[in-house]
């Protein structure tokens, strides 16, 4: 699976299948704090991610201090 | 994981609500908390003129998405703040989204109407860029609101960023801040009206309306923001709410249904200390106002206050 990070951008390898859920919890991110988007289609945390997919993890937290 | 309103594949998960919801359904859910919002707090009447805070990101895009969706007669607000490329790119998504809904946007420009940027001012002002940032945000959105008659400035505050300010807040048991606290701040006295439709909706539903409805958002943080005290105040919130869903939403509508009738007393005292700021207008409690104070450290020109580019 290629794995597409933010802030910094950045991207990861990493063997497939897995689960959503799964992915998250081994890169250490909390889920309230992300999408996860696999091939421009959101998906939710009990999806199976294939071997081959590309997945975008997107931060949702933003906002300065105002 | 099934769309807990018509039982199609779920693509979004809303632990709070323990739901799962298909795209035709989130996106009526976000517009159905938004209208409860409204309606809950008052916030408008159907033949208002609303303007709204325009960032480029995806809380204020999404809410002018909603208000339009909505019949509100919104506007947009954008403020570009000098911050290189960042300002650059979210006033594209800004103005593209204003084209493809042909809907209005307004534009200030810091560096060119008032001679400063957020970077370099903020250094010279000795404030934190994210402070500077939001001092000029909200004298301009509200000068804009006033010269252009709307009846309400709408920013993009959501059920996170509010959870996070009221945290803060607590932290240092900030009275006057807590008094403040409202989804509306009412108009008057040199103050627009100000709303916060978004109060029922967090963080991550707004980027997903937006992925959903195809808005394009700068997903790239704002560069000056890293570290901020809000963000961390966030992280934190996220790491209990991740154990148990929910707690924001209850910390946060707890505060406002048994706590905010509480302190409201503080903010409304404050008020009876304002006077019109010589050098904009603008109401103060000092003998200048703290954005004249900024532009004048950061050698900038307020020429433009009083008229106002909007």
């Amino acid at each position: 699976m290629k794995i597409l990070l933010r802030n910094p951008r950045r991207e990861l390898d990493l063997p497939g299948p897995m689960v959503v859920s799964a992915l998250l919890a081994r890169l250490e991110i909390n889920r309230e704090s992300v999408l996860v988007i696999v091939d421009g289609t959101l998906v939710t945390g009990d999806a199976r991610l294939a071997d081959d997919a590309t997945v975008e993890v997107r931060p949702v937290i933003s906002g300065g201090a105002a | 994981m099934k769309c807990r309103v018509c039982r199609a594949p779920a693509v979004v998960e809303v632990r709070r609500h323990n739901a799962g919801f298909c795209p035709g359904c989130f996106v009526k859910h976000c517009s159905d908390q938004v209208a409860r919002a409204i309606e809950q707090y008052d916030m408008l009447q159907p033949e208002d003129r609303v303007l709204v805070a325009v960032s480029g990101g995806k809380d204020s895009l999404a809410l002018w998405d909603l208000l339009l969706r909505l019949g509100y007669r919104a506007d947009g607000l954008y403020i570009g703040l000098g911050i290189g490329s960042y300002s650059d790119e979210s006033g594209a998504y800004a103005r593209a989204f204003a084209e493809a809904r042909q809907a209005r946007l307004v534009e200030i420009d810091l560096p060119a109407d008032f001679g400063y940027d957020i970077p370099s001012g903020s250094v010279a002002a000795r404030r934190a860029p994210c402070s500077a940032c939001g001092l000029s945000k909200r004298h301009l959105f509200n000068q804009a609101a006033r010269d252009g008659g709307y009846d309400a400035v709408a920013t993009g505050h959501n059920l996170d960023d509010e959870a996070a300010v009221l945290f803060g807040n607590v932290l240092r048991w900030d009275l006057a801040y807590l008094g403040r606290q409202h989804p509306v701040l009412p108009g008057g006295g040199g103050f627009a009206r100000k709303i916060k439709p978004l109060i029922r909706l967090g963080e991550r539903e707004m980027a997903a309306y937006c992925v959903l409805q195809g808005i394009d958002y700068i997903v790239e943080e704002c560069p000056m923001a890293e570290g901020n005290r809000h963000l961390g105040y966030k992280a934190a919130l996220n790491d209990v709410e991740v154990s148990s869903p929910g707690s924001k939403a209850a910390f946060l509508f707890g505060f406002l249904d048994r706590v905010a009738p509480l302190v409201q007393g503080t903010a409304e005292a404050e008020r009876e200390g304002l006077h019109p700021c010589p050098g904009c207008g603008s109401p103060t409690v000092s003998e200048v106002c703290a954005f004249c104070k900024l532009v004048e450290r950061a050698g900038g020109s307020n020429a433009a206050s009083g008229s106002g580019p909007g």
